[in-house]
């Protein structure tokens, strides 16, 4: 534990990019700090801080079994944690005997890599859902609601569709649709385009692109480097359950401070 | 010798209505108990979890004819004197409740962990989660396991006839000790019985179909 706690403490002096105005607490959507995570005896998460702002988009690279899709699942009090700090949207998540679970999930939204719609329901019927009953909405204002959010994805065509008569890109783009809907003030986006093929991930991607520049509060794991490059305010390279690298993704790319992630880009691109 | 005729037929049918009425009692009984079941099976208190276990182990390890005697003869030793019908009625539900509890419960589990996630992560809380989201895929799944359950206990009705019942089962044998004609008259009893089970199947294919149907 000890010599997790020094080795975490070294990693955040490396790379705990923080931009100029994050003193002030007001401007911080999410902030992680100390984060420790154990699935068993294997440590999955090992002192991991980060500062999340209003309106950034973060993305996080790094290996499988880095630890990265533990930390977004954390900030939507999917795990459990065992110490540190994690306040999302003004919940102390850490505090799991008081955190009010319910209005965390109403202002963050989660996106999963295999996009787990619901099959027995339509399209329509996938957004409105959690309206109705989570927002309380009347049946009429959540339909808007849904049809609004499908045409920002480009979908409203298919508010009839079940989600198997859709092709894998327009079934995550509803799965964001059904999430913006609930007007979250964080996203998170696990891995979204992991399963799609270049084609389709693109259609995912200008989608995501777009909620980036209309202001939304971003945290997403990926694998797709250029967009993360183009994109990303914030770029946070993990290694081995901490952050090892972060900072502005070009800076990063151009001159990577440890040879860890030297490697990682040097394979990846 | 009297000669099988439609007398028999008659009272045949008659003891049919039975088979009906108690295929009905366990179908009701252990629907809303099994349903119960399979409820506590995933719950998230270890106790409801452990209390059901133990009742489905007892239950599927022990023959549906010893739960008809227990019930009857059992119970009235102890100074419960049940009417067959009752006894027949509790232990049919006792049975059948075990049992379909967990073919319900591995139809809920058959619905994918990632379904309950999505729809935590959407703010419902655990009851609509189960309600909306995970019961509707259940359901489908359920159909053909259920169906099958439900031929069985139509047939094994015929266990209360050791309880005194006049079932049809029981029915048929009364005929065949005053008409000595046993192909004849088991052949009709077996007639009935599919006539009783044939129309669950064809039921259950057709809910199959439709519940696949809505989305083609």
């Amino acid at each position: 534990m000890q010599s997790a706690i020094n080795a975490s403490d070294i990693a955040g002096s490396i790379g705990a990019y923080q931009p100029s105005e994050s003193a002030a607490q007001t401007g911080s959507m999410i902030s992680v700090a100390n984060l420790h995570k154990s699935f068993g005896v294997h440590q999955v998460l090992k002192g991991v801080s980060l500062t999340v702002q209003k309106g950034q988009m973060v993305a996080i690279v790094g290996r499988s079994g880095s630890g990265k899709s533990t930390l977004l699942r954390c900030m939507n009090a999917l795990e459990t944690i065992e110490s540190g700090e994690l306040n999302v949207c003004g919940h102390a998540v850490h505090d799991r005997s008081r955190v009010n679970l319910r209005e965390l999930r109403k202002q963050v939204g989660i996106v999963f890599q295999s996009y787990n719609l619901f099959p027995h329901l339509t399209v329509e019927r996938n957004i409105t859902l959690a309206l109705t009953t989570v927002k309380a909405m009347d049946r009429a204002a959540a339909t808007r609601k849904a049809l609004e959010v499908l045409e920002q994805v480009g979908l409203a065509q298919k508010k009839d569709a079940y989600p198997e008569q859709l092709s894998g890109g327009q079934q995550q783009r509803v799965a964001i649709a059904r999430s913006l809907a609930m007007a979250p003030q964080v996203m998170l986006f696990d891995e979204v385009t992991s399963a799609l093929d270049p084609e389709l991930t693109g259609e995912v991607l200008k989608v995501m692109e777009q909620l980036a520049r209309d202001g939304m509060t971003m945290v997403l794991v990926t694998h797709e480097m250029a967009f993360a490059r183009k994109v990303a305010d914030v770029l946070v390279f993990m290694h081995d359950g901490k952050i090892w690298e972060s900072g502005p993704p070009n800076e990063l790319f151009d001159a990577p401070k440890t040879k860890e992630f030297a490697q990682f880009i040097g394979s990846g691109l | 010798m009297v000669q099988f005729n439609w007398f028999h037929v008659g009272f045949l049918l008659q003891a049919a209505q039975w088979t009906v009425l108690l295929s009905l009692l366990a179908f009701v009984g252990g629907g809303v108990f099994g349903l119960a079941v399979a409820l506590c099976r995933i719950s998230r208190y270890p106790l409801l979890r452990w209390m059901t276990t133990a009742y489905i182990q007892l239950v599927q390890g022990t023959p549906l004819l010893v739960l008809l005697f227990l019930a009857y003869f059992g119970l009235s030793i102890m100074g419960f004197q049940l009417a067959p019908l009752a006894a027949a009625g509790i232990s049919l539900t006792i049975y059948s409740a075990a049992f379909l509890g967990e073919i319900w419960r591995g139809c809920i589990q058959a619905v994918p962990r990632t379904q309950w996630e999505a729809a935590e992560c959407l703010g419902l809380n655990r009851f609509e989660q189960l309600l909306r989201v995970i019961l509707p895929q259940a359901v489908r799944i359920a159909v053909p396991p259920t169906v099958g359950f439900m031929v069985q206990i139509v047939k094994n009705t015929s266990l209360a006839s050791v309880i005194g019942f006049v079932e049809l089962s029981r029915a048929g044998n009364l005929v065949n000790n005053s008409t000595f004609q046993p192909f004849i008259v088991f052949t009709t009893v077996a007639l009935f019985y599919f006539c009783l089970c044939y129309p669950l199947s064809v039921a259950s294919r057709r809910l199959e179909r439709r519940l696949n149907a809505v989305r083609n």
